[in-house]
């Protein structure tokens, strides 16, 4: 293997201490000296941050000084200082493709954390295999794409609408999509937010009306989301109008249907179900579109045919009902997309242990909001009674229900709650049972201070149980005063469940759509917990609000304000840089048999004066045509066979006697951030595995998986994203038919199929991910290393066997 | 006045013992009172279960002489609802175990009469041998 027009390569190897985060795991003196001795590498050197200015200054001088072409670092992983490297290779003028990273600090120092020794020789693997790499990229020039300035936001809660205002005033195209009828979202539910105890729809609703009349925010009401495709500077969004039943541009909310409407027991959602509403309706009182709607599901009209009720219709002094209102789909495109889908409350039915199913005293912290407002209106949905008991961390910090964070908000709505049940009435007794009192925002810890001074008794111990005592009507609560060890056991008049966020049920429709990572807690996952925290995995994706994790109104608006802050970033240049993974043909070994033409799953591939030829508009570089070429004429651009084939025999290279080694062909999108959630979250799996990035598990031809084994491997795992969460739909096919050729020729050789082994994964599944390596790892282990005289005749006749005769 | 306690390594010998013994991470109860708050055995405890585990996180040996490990019936019903999946019975067991490995002989068969042996129920028989042939 030698690098086209140049033998003398010159690479320079760099081992960063990650500030320890490597080099406490990691002999990096040890790793450093071995990459210096490596062929043609003429350098290698540590720093404690190569990712600084030092660091980067570093490489540029040295590239300078010592004429380096190919750069090699040994550090984290390459989504997230990937393109700080690029960016300094092309600041000393190389093509920012010369440089790889080996990602020793995801997959390797974190995940083998325990294991030093074992950990410091995987390292060298995986850096031998990055100067292979390296060494054989091609040093292509960096390609831009257009991009336009319209984004689509989803979910009009605060979030949302935060993020449309800032976008629509800077002059960005803003699609804002609501699923519900009115936007506002969980904050025009509040009775007053803490600490400050504003009423939340006065600060809302102003915010609201904003919306419509900004001239460059188009408002969808009542609208899913069907379906996103594409990428930044290029998503296609299809939604759907949910049919109102009412023309909304005559309806003027005079409010005369709801009044004549016979349906009127409909548990109003607004109200947690506490007050009902008729068939047609209003969201709220301040609703942002305040016109009204009929529930197909209530209406008598609607479910029972014409001639049983219209008499809205008879009604409606504007002619504004129209029972023939139809779903209407609509299409348009956008540059970049803000997820702002927001949270939904715990369901306390699922802690039994609270009663919230069996007795009416027990009731939800959000119930509560509503009981406030409608008694601050004079109209109070019911008595609650003297004495009031709050059960804090309902659905938060608790294992027996899988969730283990904290929901942050919940201590400070719980005094505020509190605060303002004493201030309505200084008689009540009000009783805030926590485990710990998180007070850690501005002005929090005076506000709980301000609590206590009210006469709001909070009590360490976390509630044990609630019921009923045969001869009382009121509910008991059994707790432990943690601080004195005395058993509490007492009755309440009302018990408020202090109920913790998870991630709404609709995001997962979303975040499936758009193919989006969660983090463990179940919340969207952001590119970077640190300086990327509302990007995702996704470029031109981002998240705003509670969709990312639980936080506070401020927090809240901080996130949408600083999501559209980098969607504008994006897309205020018109321009933006793409990676050139693309597929092209060798000419000379082309012969012209047409078989990849058929095999390109987006039609990218025609016959040009006998030879194939790739349109590079089309081509979305999955790389499953190579596996079609008897000739390897076929290559990907960024991931070339030489390169594969390099990183494969460089990662084989140390294996010691009687050590078996799996390798693992990480798809870019799932599987390889999936490993790299794995080692930041510390899950531990075997050391006898060497991560190889590919675009698509697809790349990955028969004959490389065939030469992998031929090299040493005792076993190849491919991992590919699930087909719904894929930007390559048709891969998980075309690997199936990749390995099942494999299979047959390791059955005939009296080699076990099992050593190779396909699963397609999405980026939650940490534990699959560990259970699955070390599965496949101790597969080989068991069977022992594959003698090399089997490994030999496993290439033999490869092109025979992989397309028929005509092709030896 | 307040009684001092120490907090050294030996304390940390002590917690890691019974930690061993017992299988779970006791540093991780988070002291909120949900297995006192549960247990059924509760009013004749001398000490709270939570109050026991705390006494272990600090390493308190004296823990070794409160009412409350042998009283624990296993019932599980702090397991179930411990918020960090902590088994306070499994705790309470490595106590009793560390009692029993004392090896102090309390009863001896020869002395009880066989009348009352007879009158004995079974189980009650097997739990003094569980308790005291450590």
């Amino acid at each position: 293997m030698e690098d086209e027009g140049k033998d003398n390569i010159r690479i320079g190897v760099y081992v960063c201490h990650c500030g320890g985060n490597i080099s406490e795991v990691i002999d990096v003196d040890e790793l450093a000296e071995f990459g210096g001795k490596q062929p043609d590498v003429v350098l290698s050197k540590q720093n404690t941050h190569m990712c600084s200015d030092v660091g980067q200054q570093l490489v540029v001088d040295d590239i300078k000084e010592h004429n380096l072409d190919k750069v090699v670092i040994a550090a984290c992983s390459p989504q997230f200082q990937g393109a700080t490297f690029m960016r300094a290779v092309e600041k000393a003028g190389l093509s920012p493709y010369v440089v790889q990273l080996a990602n020793v600090r995801e997959q390797c120092a974190w995940p083998h954390y325990d294991f030093p020794e074992l950990a410091t020789e995987k390292a060298k693997g995986m850096l031998s295999a990055a100067i292979a790499k390296a060494r054989f990229s091609e040093p292509l020039e960096k390609q831009t794409m257009p991009i336009g300035k319209r984004v689509l936001v989803i979910g009009a809660g605060i979030a949302g609408i935060q993020a449309s205002l800032d976008l629509g005033d800077a002059g960005f195209e803003v699609y804002l999509v609501e699923k519900e009828p009115s936007i506002g979202g969980h904050m025009a539910q509040l009775s007053r937010t803490f600490p400050t105890e504003d009423c939340a729809a006065c600060i809302l609703s102003p915010k609201m009306a904003d919306v419509p009349a900004n001239p460059n925010i188009n408002l969808f009401t009542y609208t899913e989301v069907d379906d996103i495709e594409g990428y930044l500077g290029n998503f296609k969004v299809k939604v759907t109008k949910k049919p109102t039943y009412v023309i909304q541009d005559k309806c003027i909310a005079c409010g005369i249907c709801e009044e004549k409407c016979p349906i009127k027991n409909i548990p109003n959602k607004f109200d947690e179900g506490l007050t009902n509403r008729r068939a047609i309706y209003t969201a709220f009182d301040f609703a942002v579109p305040g016109k009204n709607l009929i529930d197909p599901d209530t209406c008598l009209r609607l479910t029972k045919g014409e001639g049983v009720c219209e008499v809205c219709e008879r009604f409606c002094p504007e002619d504004a009902i129209n029972f023939d209102d139809k779903p209407e789909e609509e299409e348009f495109e956008v540059d970049t997309i803000i997820v702002a889908t927001g949270f939904d409350i715990f369901d306390p039915s699922e802690k039994k242990v609270y009663g919230y199913d069996k007795y009416n005293e027990v009731i939800t912290a959000l119930e509560l909001e509503r009981m406030i407002v409608h008694s601050a209106e004079g109209n109070p949905i019911r008595d609650l009674g003297k004495k009031i008991g709050f059960i804090q961390c309902v659905g938060s910090r608790d294992e027996q229900i899988g969730r283990e964070y904290c929901s942050r908000i919940c201590c400070m709505y719980a005094t505020k709650l509190a605060s303002l049940l004493k201030h309505s009435n200084p008689e009540r007794d009000i009783y805030i049972f926590y485990t710990d009192l998180r007070a850690y925002g501005k002005g929090f810890e005076e506000y709980y201070k301000r609590a206590q001074n009210l006469g709001v008794r909070f009590i360490r111990g976390r509630v044990a149980e609630v019921f009923k005592n045969s001869d009382s009507d009121k509910v008991t609560l059994k707790v432990e005063d943690t601080l004195t060890r005395m058993i509490i056991e007492d009755e309440f008049d009302t018990v408020v469940l202090s109920v913790g966020l998870g991630l709404s049920k609709s995001t997962d429709k979303i975040a499936n759509m758009l193919r989006l990572a969660k983090s463990g807690d179940g919340f969207l996952k952001e590119a970077h917990p640190k300086f990327k925290p509302v990007d995702t995995n996704r470029e031109g994706v981002f998240l705003a609000g509670t969709v990312q994790g639980p936080k506070d109104i401020p927090d809240t608006v901080a996130q949408a304000s600083a999501a559209s802050s980098r969607a504008i970033r994006l897309m205020n240049q018109g321009e933006y840089p793409i990676a050139p993974i693309i597929a092209f043909v060798h000419n000379d070994l082309c012969d012209g048999c047409e078989l990849c033409v058929d095999e390109c799953p987006v039609d990218a591939i025609s016959m040009s004066s006998d030879k194939a030829k790739v349109n590079d508009a089309i081509c979305t570089g999955c790389g499953s045509c190579l596996a079609s070429c008897p000739r390897d004429a076929l290559d990907l651009h960024l991931y070339t066979n030489k390169q594969l084939l390099g990183e494969i025999t460089n990662a084989l290279k140390e294996k010691k006697e009687g050590e078996t080694k799996i390798l693992v062909f990480a798809d870019d999108t799932c599987t390889y951030r999936l490993a790299d959630s794995v080692g930041t979250a510390k899950l531990s799996y075997t050391t006898d595995s060497i991560i190889i990035r590919v675009p698509s598990g697809s790349r990955v031809t028969p004959k490389l998986m065939l030469a992998a084994l031929k090299l040493g491997a005792d076993g190849i795992f491919i991992g590919e994203c699930e087909e719904n969460a894929s930007p390559y739909p048709h891969s998980g096919g075309a690997i199936k038919e990749n390995v099942a050729k494999v299979h047959e020729i390791l059955r005939k050789e009296g080699v076990k199929p099992e050593r190779v082994k396909f699963v397609q994964f999405v980026t939650v599944m940490l534990g699959g991910f560990v259970n699955n390596i070390n599965g496949l790892a101790s597969i080989a282990m068991e069977a022992g290393a594959i003698p090399q005289e089997k490994r030999d005749r496993l290439v033999v006749n490869i092109n025979e066997r992989l397309f028929g005769e005509k092709y030896v | 006045m307040s009684d001092k306690i120490k907090i050294s390594r030996k304390n940390v010998e002590f917690l890691k013992k019974i930690e061993d013994l017992s299988g779970e991470v006791i540093m991780r109860c988070d002291q909120c009172g949900v297995c006192s708050g549960s247990c059924p055995m509760i009013s004749e405890m001398d000490i709270t279960p939570s109050e026991l585990m705390r006494k272990v996180q600090l390493g308190q040996e004296d823990v070794l002489g409160s009412k409350a490990m042998w009283l624990c019936a296993s019932c599980f019903a702090c397991t179930v609802r411990c918020p960090r999946g902590l088994d306070v019975s499994k705790v309470a067991e490595a106590l009793r175990q560390v009692n029993l490995r004392k090896a102090i002989d309390h009863i001896d068969l020869k002395d009880i009469p066989d009348d009352e042996i007879k009158r004995l129920p079974q189980i009650a028989l097997v739990s003094e041998f569980r308790k005291f042939t450590g």
